[in-house]
């Protein structure tokens, strides 16, 4: 089990996250059908580090940005997403 | 190859066991193939054996970065059915189920097959309709599938906690009575042995590290054992899909996620069907050691690691146990997970992709062992001819982009639902 630091919480178990989706298969609104498609229907899947959307689902359900590495699970970095990630 | 016999043995045991050989042989690459598999699992190695074997090919390369049968051939839970709800998902599973039932005479290699029963446990009233509809669609499509009572279920597995009171009550069940489970290493064995006496190249410890190209086409592959030229390349490498055809700058409807299972000790008889439940993500078996296989939910998160998580582990014992409650007394021995590549709508791609020569067989999600005769006779079809079989045409590439998706769960753009 991996430990997730929340920008909120601090440090927390994972069973209180819950995994969501890559942050390059997030389509934008403005994006066409295709881009739409190709950017929902596809991901790098890369067999390293990436970058990630989770959430603290069972504890303050803030959203967050996890950059973490696919075989080793090490987390080099998480930052917070959000409203009130905003200046 | 030396046929394997009951005679074979007699003689074995009267002359000190000296007759065997090893089951394949251990060539080094030739510089040239005219069709090259990347993965020798079961799905590589069925793919080349069926090469071999239907199309007459014979200058055929399998790849394998490890020992064949080390991936996820290995670390299933070896269950084989063909009980799912849509049309192409029948026909594919079906036609494999059934050459399943003739594997060990095709192979001369006994895989162990075991068809005793695959049931679905169903937990309510609504789960009851579900799989009422569920056995008709499979009956309307030519697939055996008998609606069971409460009591039929008890019957059939007595351990099952049928009280009103259990945490998860037991209504009825549907079952696939030739469905069962099989010996998951003696597949891969029994079909790299067969491809191997049909001249097959299985070439173990060497990574494919990139593709060779010519304008659009592809035309060999890189690997930690040099250079091989190849007329087609077929990917066939489960979890690793999505880093392989990264390998040739495609991004796959695929993420790649871990699947867990775990084994008791051996006892005596004590579960004699495959028991599944869908609500829950729950199969139980017993392996003809005696060992109760276990299996569950994927770790809900990408993951290439070969390892998974206790809470996962934790979540399918529980079921488990609040299913079977006898099963508390047994130590478990082993866990272990695999990588799958878990595709968008559940359903596997075999077909072609954008780059000329390169063909893709993957997006199994944790269902791929029970395929392995289908996905393996229909990827020789595409490989041989270049176009789609009846069976795997709808299974393409492309469905993402144009709609027709699979999607027995419906699970929109993500993998497993969610």
């Amino acid at each position: 089990m991996m430990q997730i630091i929340c920008p909120h919480c601090g440090p927390r178990a994972q069973t209180e996250f819950v995994y969501e989706r890559t942050v390059d298969s997030v389509a934008p609104v403005s994006a066409c059908n295709e881009e739409a498609m190709q950017t929902l229907f596809t991901r790098g899947n890369p067999r390293g580090v990436d970058d990630e959307i989770w959430r603290h689902t069972f504890g303050c359900r803030a959203w967050m940005v996890v950059t973490r590495h696919r075989v080793t699970n090490e987390i080099s970095n998480i930052r917070a997403v959000g409203p009130e990630a905003l200046p | 190859m030396n046929r394997y016999s009951a005679f074979g043995l007699l003689w074995g045991a009267l002359n000190g066991q000296k007759h065997w050989q090893p089951a394949w042989r251990d060539p080094e690459p030739k510089s040239h193939y005219d069709i090259i598999i990347i993965g020798g699992g079961g799905h590589g190695l069925a793919t080349a054996y069926y090469l071999a074997k239907v199309h007459g090919l014979r200058n055929i390369a399998v790849l394998e970065k490890g020992w064949i049968g080390g991936g996820n051939t290995g670390r299933n839970t070896t269950i084989v059915r063909s009980n799912y709800r849509l049309k192409p998902l029948h026909d594919l599973f079906e036609f494999g189920l059934k050459l399943w039932h003739n594997l060990s005479d095709e192979l001369n290699y006994n895989v162990m097959f075991s068809p005793r029963g695959a049931m679905f446990l169903g937990h309510s009233d609504a789960d009851m309709v579900k799989l009422a509809e569920r056995g008709d669609a499979m009956r309307c499509d030519g697939i055996d599938a008998d609606l069971m009572t409460r009591d039929e279920v008890a019957k059939l597995e007595p351990l099952l906690d049928m009280s009103r009171s259990a945490r998860f009550p037991i209504e009825g069940g549907l079952i696939q009575r030739r469905g069962g489970t099989a010996r998951h290493d003696a597949v891969a064995w029994g079909y790299a042995r067969g491809a191997d006496s049909f001249g097959v190249d299985i070439i173990q410890k060497c990574e494919v590290t990139g593709f060779v190209r010519e304008g659009d086409a592809v035309v060999g592959v890189e690997t930690t054992r040099g250079r091989i030229g190849a007329g087609r390349v077929g990917i066939c490498v489960a979890g690793h899909s999505g880093h392989v055809a990264g390998l040739a700058g495609l991004k796959l409807p695929v993420e790649s996620q871990t699947l867990q299972a775990m084994v008791t000790e051996g006892v005596k008889p004590m579960i004699n069907s495959v028991i599944m439940s869908q609500s829950l993500h729950c199969y139980i078996s017993q392996s003809d050691k005696g060992g109760i296989v276990f299996g569950g939910d994927p770790d809900n998160w990408p993951s290439y690691a070969q390892r998974g998580h206790p809470m996962v582990m934790e979540g399918a014992i529980a079921q488990g146990l609040a299913l079977v409650p006898a099963l508390s007394r047994l130590r478990m021995v082993r866990t272990w997970s695999g990588v799958t590549d878990m595709s968008f709508d559940g359903s596997p791609i075999i077909g072609e992709t954008p780059v000329r020569n390169l063909y893709l067989n993957g997006g199994w999600c944790y269902g791929g062992f029970k395929a392995t005769p289908a996905s393996g006779w229909t990827y020789a079809h595409t490989l041989a001819t270049g176009s789609a079989h009846p069976l795997n045409a709808p299974f393409s590439l492309e469905r993402f982009m144009t709609g027709a998706t699979i999607d027995e769960t419906g699970t929109g753009p993500m993998p497993n639902s969610r």
